[in-house]
């Protein structure tokens, strides 16, 4: 909390300072100072945060860290920064942060007015609803009148300000800045429901004094495309960050691992010879090391391993691929050509 | 004198015209930087395609707030949900400002009393509230209401048409009736005269030394004058009653456990300073000063009225006036326990209009607004108790 305060000053005082934030070059700004500095959420429990040691752990924190292969070729060469819903754009906006992995929605909004650019999404995801069992509700539809636990600052507030105008009910909002707050208030009962993306509900769950209590309602009320984003303006740096995670649905779908790719390597497949810059090309045209999608896959893993390793059925979350599985599987996950 | 003396002394040696030289200069300056400042501002935005200007506000909010004094709905602007927020940190204030100025008084009172139980309660009170971050104390009265409080189906009912739960108190209010309309009336008028019969009172005593009962007087206009006007008015009893329908209860009103947690815990932190304030004040006024009172007769809360306190005020009010500051100023920590308070709802704002700069100059300039305004009326109230030098 104190953190988000003493944020926004710092970083609309940054903003109005800086007389040059890079917009173009941060390639070579990160090159220089020799590590990306990645905006993640910090609190969301397998999308960014930090495990008992210290470690950051997340579907987000590893997007950040293929990005990282990709450059130097090291994924360990992040830092991370927490940010809250509030502080997040600013924070890249403002240079603070070269790339922002932190469950943001890519919307018209924030991809035009904010001066911001999403890359490939690295999560499908879509707002739904918690309820304690106890309660008796089946459906959203039977929410009137409730009182609803909400994260402030996030397309969160209006989509559900959208779903009851839509379905004429009323609500009365409870906000509460803090997701371990928030959750505290959902739990002692001060809320009939608690509304986020369906991917943090299950997290939010997973830490509930007694998970089976609680029910994720049937509706989905909204398209959350939860993307990567970088400054707008800088087109080479877009394209890194865009194609370290595309690299990782890639090598999904050529059925390279962390563990087989050094095998990968002696590949026949002129596909998988150019995925992992045996025939040289593509590093050459992203201003990268032509082992770069062999060191995202060597070191973070491909899209399958890291959603199993973060989010998975072996996972406190649980979730299963849904929309976030390959194309080739009925899902949304389709990268375009490496070549 | 001879005006040629002076003509010649050049105006870079005259420390009149070089004292106004110096502050235009300075004023150049921060003119200056502001310019460029601003400009290189709208610069980097511009080039980033950041939207820029106030616009927003006449657009579609499209959130909904929690609390609300005026009618709200997320169809409405986002000018009228600022307002909104405004409207909300200003009731959490200023009932925060009374109960804080009542509670400190008592406070301070007690920390100097005879009664060593009642001067060491007091004592402990002010360290620990004093010493335990405000944060902290929000998190633990939201906490405490809604852990201790059952739910709405379960509500408590300590009287008829009041229901306790953890979704605020919730009591019944007289059903519309034109009576209360008169009623209001009336209660100005009472303390209309009320103001005019203690100016005339204090005349005649001044001129004749009879005393006249204005407290007990005004008290029986205040009260009175609006009962009975509610009385001849047809004497209205029918009340809305809360009723429990679905997830909540429908009618009368309702005190949010948010509401409610941020204003204690604001008043009982801010009363420690207050306590503390007025102890000095009390403190500063001479022993001899109270002996010299009691010694020509006067009972103690005459001594207290007419003699301690007019001088301790002096000492109070410029530090009190702080405090009320601090407090308006601590309100803004509502968003960590979920007060929609003006901070929260700019906040929100600027999440959804991603116009950071202008949200945070509005954030700037309601507090800097609410500062100026209780700074001045404290100043004026300052200026008016002063004791007249003769």
């Amino acid at each position: 909390m104190a953190r988000v305060q003493r944020m926004v000053p710092a970083v609309v005082t940054a903003l109005c300072l800086t007389a040059g934030v890079a917009v173009a070059g941060t390639l070579d700004d990160v090159k220089g100072k020799g590590f990306v500095q990645a905006g993640v959420n910090g609190e969301l429990f397998g999308f960014g945060k930090p495990d008992e040691k210290g470690v950051w752990k997340g579907l987000d924190v590893d997007t950040a860290r293929a990005v990282a292969a990709a450059i130097f070729g090291d994924a360990e060469k992040v830092k991370f920064t927490p940010l809250t819903a509030k502080t997040r754009f600013t924070a890249l906006q403002s240079g603070e942060v070269d790339v922002l992995t932190r469950n943001a929605t890519q919307t018209l909004g924030r991809d035009t007015e904010l001066g911001l650019d999403f890359v490939q999404v690295n999560y499908y995801d879509g707002q739904g609803f918690l309820v304690p069992n106890k309660l008796g509700v089946k459906s959203a539809k039977e929410l009137d009148g409730a009182s609803v636990c909400v994260l402030p600052g996030t397309t969160t507030e209006q989509n559900l300000a959208d779903y009851f105008r839509q379905n004429k009910m009323t609500m009365k909002p409870v906000v509460i800045e803090s997701n371990a707050e928030l959750a505290k208030a959902f739990f002692a009962g001060r809320c009939d429901c608690l509304t986020s993306d369906a991917s943090q509900l299950a997290g939010i769950r997973a830490v509930a004094p007694n998970p089976t209590d609680y029910a994720i309602l049937p509706e989905i009320i909204s398209k959350e495309p939860l993307a990567p984003a970088v400054r707008h303006g800088d087109n080479q740096w877009k394209d890194i960050v865009n194609y370290a995670v595309l690299a990782m649905i890639e090598a999904e779908e050529l059925g390279i691992t962390s563990k087989n790719v050094d095998e990968m390597t002696a590949s026949a497949d002129p596909r998988i010879q150019r995925f992992l810059g045996v025939t040289p090309g593509n590093g050459k045209a992203l201003g990268l090391d032509e082992k770069w999608a062999y060191n995202i896959v060597k070191q973070v893993g491909n899209y399958s391993e890291v959603f199993e390793r973060n989010v998975g059925a072996a996972t406190p979350l649980m979730l299963k691929r849904g929309l976030n599985a390959l194309w080739t599987s009925g899902g949304l996950m389709y990268s375009p050509p490496f070549k | 004198m001879k005006g040629t003396a002076q003509e010649k002394i050049p105006f870079f040696r005259d420390p009149d015209k070089l004292a106004v030289f110096y502050q235009a200069l300075t004023a150049l300056g921060v003119a200056l930087l502001a310019y460029y400042l601003i400009g290189n501002t709208l610069a980097n935005l511009e080039r980033q395609n950041i939207a820029t200007g106030f616009d927003f506000l006449g657009r579609e909010a499209s959130f909904e707030i929690g609390e609300s004094l005026i009618a709200y709905s997320a169809a409405n602007t986002y000018g009228r949900a600022l307002v909104v927020g405004i409207l909300n940190t200003l009731v959490v204030s200023f009932v925060g400002i009374v109960l804080t100025v009542i509670l400190g008084t008592l406070l301070g009172i007690a920390r100097l009393s005879g009664n060593w139980l009642l001067a060491r309660l007091s004592a402990f009170y002010i360290e620990v509230f004093q010493d335990i971050p405000i944060l902290l104390q929000l998190f633990f009265w939201y906490a405490f209401f809604y852990e201790l409080l059952p739910g709405p189906r379960q509500a408590l009912q300590p009287f008829a048409g009041v229901f306790l739960c953890n979704r605020g108190l919730i009591f019944a209010v007289p059903e519309a009736h034109p009576a209360f309309a008169y009623a209001g009336i009336a209660l100005l008028l009472a303390c209309l005269a009320t103001v005019i019969l203690k100016k005339w009172a204090a005349r005649r005593q001044e001129a004749s030394g009879r005393y006249f009962p204005v407290l007990q007087t005004g008290v029986a206009l205040i009260l009175g004058l609006p009962a009975l006007t509610w009385f001849v008015a047809g004497a209205p009893t029918a009340m809305v009653t809360p009723v429990l329908s679905g997830f909540n209860f429908k009618g009368g009103v309702s005190i949010s456990p948010e509401f409610t947690a941020l204003l204690l815990g604001l008043v009982l932190y801010t009363s420690a300073f207050v306590a503390e304030v007025v102890r000095a004040g009390i403190q500063s006024v001479g022993k001899g000063q109270r002996e010299a009172a009691m010694s020509i007769g006067l009972r103690p809360s005459k001594v207290l009225n007419l003699v301690i306190l007019p001088q301790a005020l002096r000492v109070i009010v410029p530090p009190l006036t702080s405090q009320m500051l601090n407090l308006t100023k601590n309100s803004s920590l509502a968003v960590a326990i979920g007060y929609p308070d003006f901070v929260s709802v700019a906040g929100t704002t600027i999440n959804q209009t991603g116009q950071a700069i202008e949200g945070v100059a509005l954030i700037m300039a309601v507090y800097l607004f609410f500062s100026l305004a209780t700074s001045a009326l404290m100043n004026w109230y300052n200026k008016k108790i002063a004791i007249v030098e003769r």
